[in-house]
């Protein structure tokens, strides 16, 4: 991995998570195509969940890739994320420095979005582009808010079926709500939301129209801590809107990221994704925020390779040995659980495992 | 990090079935190998780019429509060509025994006939594959 540096941070990561069957890998096949037409070079890593019982995968994402199989400009790989922590393995991230190094320009990573593995998502990727799909019952599957403000561009897939107009305005309703929340007393945590938002808008309409989020107003501890504290609720949005509703500004239009419907199997609407894709890119580059975001991620990656570390240190033998004994003593009311904690921390660190 | 046994299952050949093909993919998936499956009607070049970029252990070749005797050892010196002869290549499906002497000739490891159990294929891959 050493012999890689330097080269790294030229090629646009591109995450594209939803639900399973809702189309990503055929999407993927679209966008390749779309890519490859105006002469970029492409990586593809599709992640794919792995047993959690025997570890093995059956890995079939690029069965719907394969008109692709001989072109010498795209370069698939398939991964089982095997990771203990979310979905996105610490493989994937290094395959994706890989391609990087490699001169690819664009990287698709796909992966199940279930919960936490799409947040893990964005931790590498520059341009998320979730995914949703008319049909999956009520309650559509991405209004978590967490997850939703994870999304830079959002594409509801399977626009044939019926339901998609839905789908699209209960997204809108989301993100309007979400905006309009960000615009009033947020606290200062959700910046760098608003600045990725405001990013998107540069986007669209040159720089025209880029507000609130000036390179500078988003540079601050805000970029420390790019998700809020705490998922909002919808209720809680939606009660935090009510209480507020004399001082509140409606967020508009330019401050809320695209939602395009595609239906990927025929490729229409992919052309337009590729133009939203671009447009985020162009609209984090010129707010100076692409590095920023890549500043962000690289500090996610240490972080989730300390935590890796330190799993592994608790789980060799004398570690494990020091956790039985320390977790025996709270119960035993003997130690608190803070205090043993900290001592069980203090041990590791001081292990030095290399 | 233990890495796991990678599989290429394919399809070569214009035959449109692949249950064969399937059943030994979950046999190894449930055997803790990580299988990469592409499905029917692949190309020998089409093969030989996705075990590359796959970078995978083993290729497994399943055939049912009779061109074996073509399209295995198109595969074998694709590899070759590519630099990527540490490959293991297996193949199963219908081949009539009087053939397996020519495929191994040509760089077939082992030819797994109708009716063999999942288990000696499992077995033959763990005992021969070169661990990266
Ligand atoms: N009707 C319809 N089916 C689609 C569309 N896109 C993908 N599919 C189908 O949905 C299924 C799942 O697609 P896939 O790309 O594997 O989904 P993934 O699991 O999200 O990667 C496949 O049978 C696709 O052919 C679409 O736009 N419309
Ligand atoms: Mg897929």
């Amino acid at each position: 991995m050493r012999a890689l540096r330097g080269r790294g941070g030229r090629a646009h990561l591109i995450g594209v998570t939803g639900p399973p069957g809702s189309g990503k890998s055929t999407l993927c096949d679209k966008l390749i195509a779309a890519l490859r037409k105006r002469g970029a070079r492409v990586g593809v890593l599709a992640v794919d969940p792995s047993s959690p019982f025997t570890g093995g995968a059956i890995l079939g994402d690029r069965l719907r890739m394969q008109s692709h199989a001989t072109d010498e400009g795209v370069f698939i790989r398939s991964l089982a994320s095997r990771g203990r922590l979310g979905g996105l393995s610490r493989a994937t991230q290094a395959a994706a420095r890989a391609l990087d190094a490699a001169g690819y320009d664009f990287v698709l990573i796909e992966t199940v979005g279930v919960g936490q593995s799409e947040v893990d998502i964005v931790k590498i990727a520059d341009t998320v582009v979730l995914v949703s799909v008319p049909g999956l019952g009520d309650d559509i599957q991405v209004i978590k808010a967490g997850v939703m403000e994870i999304g830079d561009v959002f594409v509801v897939n399977k626009a044939d079926r019926d339901g998609a107009d839905r789908v699209v305005r209960e997204l809108r309703s989301m993100l309007e709500m979400a905006a309009t929340l960000r615009r009033n007393a947020v606290p200062a945590s959700v910046d760098t939301l608003a600045g990725r938002t405001s990013a998107l808008s540069a986007g669209k309409s040159g720089a025209a129209g880029f507000g609130a989020a000036k390179p500078g107003a988003v540079s601050g501890p805000g970029m420390t801590a790019p998700r809020p504290a705490r998922e909002w609720s919808a209720e809680e949005l939606a009660h935090h809107l009510t209480e507020n509703a004399n001082s509140v500004t409606v967020a508009n239009d330019a401050e809320l990221p695209p939602i395009l419907k595609t239906v990927a199997e025929t490729g229409e609407g992919v052309e337009e994704l590729v133009e939203a894709v671009l447009a985020h890119r162009a609209g984090l580059a010129a707010a100076g925020l692409l590095e920023a975001r890549r500043l962000e991620g690289i500090r996610a990656e240490m972080r989730s390779l300390i935590a890796f570390r330190l799993l592994d240190a608790l789980e060799g033998g004398e570690g494990r040995a020091r956790e039985d004994a320390l977790a025996k003593a709270v119960l035993a009311g003997e130690e608190d659980v803070y205090g043993a904690a900290e001592a069980l921390f203090a041990a590791l660190s001081k292990g030095g495992r290399t | 990090m233990d890495r796991k046994i990678r599989v290429l299952v394919a399809k070569p050949g214009l035959d449109g079935h692949d249950r064969g093909a399937k059943v030994i993919a979950r046999a190894l998936r449930d055997d803790g190998m990580e299988v990469i499956y592409t499905g029917l009607r692949q190309t020998p070049e089409q093969i030989v780019q996705a075990a590359i970029q796959e970078d995978v252990d083993v290729v497994a070749l399943s055939i049912l429509s009779g061109a074996h005797n073509h399209l295995f050892p198109r595969v074998t010196e694709l590899l070759k060509e590519k630099g990527a002869e540490d490959v293991l290549v297996i193949g199963g499906g219908v081949i009539p025994e009087a053939d397996y002497g020519f495929l191994m000739s040509k760089g077939i490891a082992a030819v797994f006939g109708p009716g063999t159990p999942t288990k000696a294929t499992i077995d033959f891959i763990r005992e021969h594959v070169r661990q990266k």
